[in-house]
């Protein structure tokens, strides 16, 4: 995606040379065909295997299973509690990135490992922590439960899981895009009368919409397919928390193994979905600071 | 590192408003609650019924298998993923061929699929009625629910961290000195060892620890291959669950803190590994 772009607005060397300096480099037929065949092996066979195998089932089986209701309502409260998790970190991520990029204080570097947290933090332990948390006699239930919010087997669980997975993606996109841009644009905002909050929304925020916008759809992404951290706090009530790839996994355990690998197909059809717009949103961003 | 310095002090001069504090203060609340304390409470379960408790917890049989199985799982899994990122970065950094987006996206799909979807997959290639199973049974070899199911479907969850980190930073330090050195007459493998191999070390040791960490941590792919038998296909994040699911919270806690330790040093080693990479 990025890279063929970057190349592009490489400095050019003449052409007449070119070709004889591209087969100057060794080992071209090794490392491409390694790279290939593990690829094949490790990654592309058991992607193909599982599409292969449902179609094997028949377009009505696969049918009856995805549209059943047990399935709609697993889609309904992974996309639900994704979208509410990716909302979240679209407000709290920002501010994280333009914290972290913005000013030094003390603590800073200690906060700025804390982002990556998440990603470090095998999601079994981060599923039982925050379950602990939350439930009614934690630090934070005991809190919030006489004020009559439940978080402990509820959607809301099941999206601060979400949310705790995915946090990184929104900060380490958005951050280095904000470390980049240059303070004299800010500076003649101000100059010109803006207020901090004129500036943000009309010069810094479109400068950094397409990082945040990235960073959103990646961490959207994790948090549909989030399984580890989801499933202690969620309960995992058919109809009301049980996520999608939950229901996988007890489709699984009854071997009704068709059903299960119905389900992965959709949410293998999301994923690729929005890895591809994650990649157009990345060339879109890349074109438009050539451009600049 | 100090340009950085002197341009936020012009920012901060520029602006003498009252903005940034309450934004740094909110940011540190919110940090706080949504991850410090996740945290924090790992520990506080685990110490819950004192050191001793806790010391018997982590020095129980099925705990230490699990941690020797998620050690081994890594130590195969790290270094087979380290060639296939080198391999990878090298063909896409060092050459122009059609087809390179469609690579860069393919490496990309682990990091996209949900990794329950991922041991589906791996499921209906080497299950009884996937599609090796025939063969395999006829050959009596068993993959699914073992050790083996456990290493690949890891494979297959941390291909892409190595190769991600390598490829942008090859792409920005080009071919030039690589292509000097062959015209010298150096080797390939002397061009990879003397010229680019110094300039990718921090890149290539910050790609295999994060690698490392997903390897060790893997949940969901792992929990549907290895067949969860106790003492036998636990790795360490398995056996958190497990314990957790036998009403031994403490028991739980205690294996999760050898996990959240390793999150300390995988944050510890990323936090020095950036640092290098930025001076070089």
């Amino acid at each position: 995606m990025s890279l063929t772009a970057t190349i592009r607005t490489q400095p050019q060397r003449p052409t007449v040379k070119r070709p004889a300096l591209r087969r100057v480099l060794p080992g071209f037929g090794l490392t491409m065909g390694a790279t290939l065949f593990y690829l094949a092996l490790i990654v592309l066979l058991p992607v193909a295997a599982l599409i292969l195998k449902t179609a094997d089932g028949g377009i009505l089986r696969f049918w009856q299973v995805v549209s059943g209701p047990r399935a709609i309502a697993a889609f309904e409260v992974t996309i639900g509690a994704a979208l509410i998790a990716t909302a979240f970190n679209a407000v709290y991520g920002l501010l994280m990135a333009w914290v972290l990029a913005r000013y030094r204080f003390p603590g800073r570097r200690l906060l700025d490992s804390l982002v990556d947290l998440p990603f470090a933090l095998p999601t079994s332990v981060a599923g039982i922590a925050l379950t602990a948390l939350y439930a009614g006699n934690g630090w934070f239930g005991a809190l919030l439960e006489p004020a009559g919010v439940k978080v402990v087997y509820t959607l809301a669980g099941v999206a601060m899981a979400m949310a705790f997975t995915s946090v990184p993606f929104v900060v380490r996109t958005v951050q280095p895009v904000i470390e980049e841009l240059k303070p004299e644009i800010e500076e003649a905002a101000a100059t010109l009368g803006a207020s901090d909050w004129q500036a943000f929304r009309r010069v810094i925020y479109p400068a950094i919409f397409p990082a945040h916008l990235a960073g959103c759809a990646m961490a959207f992404a994790r948090g549909m397919g989030e399984f580890g951290a989801v499933i202690f706090i969620a309960g995992n009530l058919p109809f009301k928390t049980e996520i999608a790839p939950l229901l996988i996994f007890i489709r699984l355990e009854e071997y009704d193994y068709p059903a299960a690998s119905a389900i992965a197909v959709v949410l293998l059809a999301v994923a690729f979905t929005l890895l591809l717009t994650t990649n157009a949103i990345q060339a879109w961003r890349l074109k438009r600071v050539v451009k600049d | 590192m100090t340009a950085l310095h002197a341009h936020d002090e012009l920012l901060l001069k520029a602006k003498p408003s009252t903005a940034p504090r309450w934004l740094i203060g909110v940011a540190l609340v919110l940090t706080a609650i949504f991850i410090l304390a996740p945290l924090l409470i790992v520990f506080d379960q685990a110490l819950a019924k004192g050191l001793k408790v806790f010391a018997d917890n982590v020095a129980q049989a099925e705990t230490l298998h699990a941690v020797w199985l998620t050690a081994v799982t890594a130590l195969v899994v790290v270094p087979l993923n380290l060639l296939f990122g080198l391999a990878a970065a090298w063909a896409i950094t060092k050459f122009e061929f059609p087809g390179k987006k469609l690579l860069l996206t393919a490496i990309d799909i682990p990091f996209s699929v949900s990794p329950i979807v991922a041991g589906v997959c791996y499921l209906l290639v080497y299950g009884n009625n996937g599609l090796f199973g025939g063969w395999l049974q006829a050959a009596d070899i068993r993959v699914m629910f073992s050790v083996p199911a456990i290493m690949l479907v890891t494979l297959f969850v941390t291909s892409p961290f190595v190769a991600r980190e390598l490829i942008p930073l090859m792409q920005v330090q080009g071919r030039d000195h690589e292509e000097v050195a062959a015209t010298l007459g150096a080797s390939g493998w002397q061009i990879f060892r003397r010229v680019t191999l110094p300039n990718i070390k921090w890149a290539l040791l910050y790609g295999a620890v994060l690698c490392n960490a997903r390897a060790m941590g893997e949940f969901g792919a792992v929990s549907v291959v290895s067949g969860n038998i106790r003492g036998q296909t636990n790795t360490l994040p398995l056996q958190v669950q497990l314990l957790y699911h036998d009403y031994n919270a403490t028991g739980a806690f205690a294996a999760a803190t050898i996990l959240t330790l390793l999150a300390f040093v995988t944050l510890i080693l990323k936090a020095i590994l950036e640092r290098q990479t930025r001076q070089h």
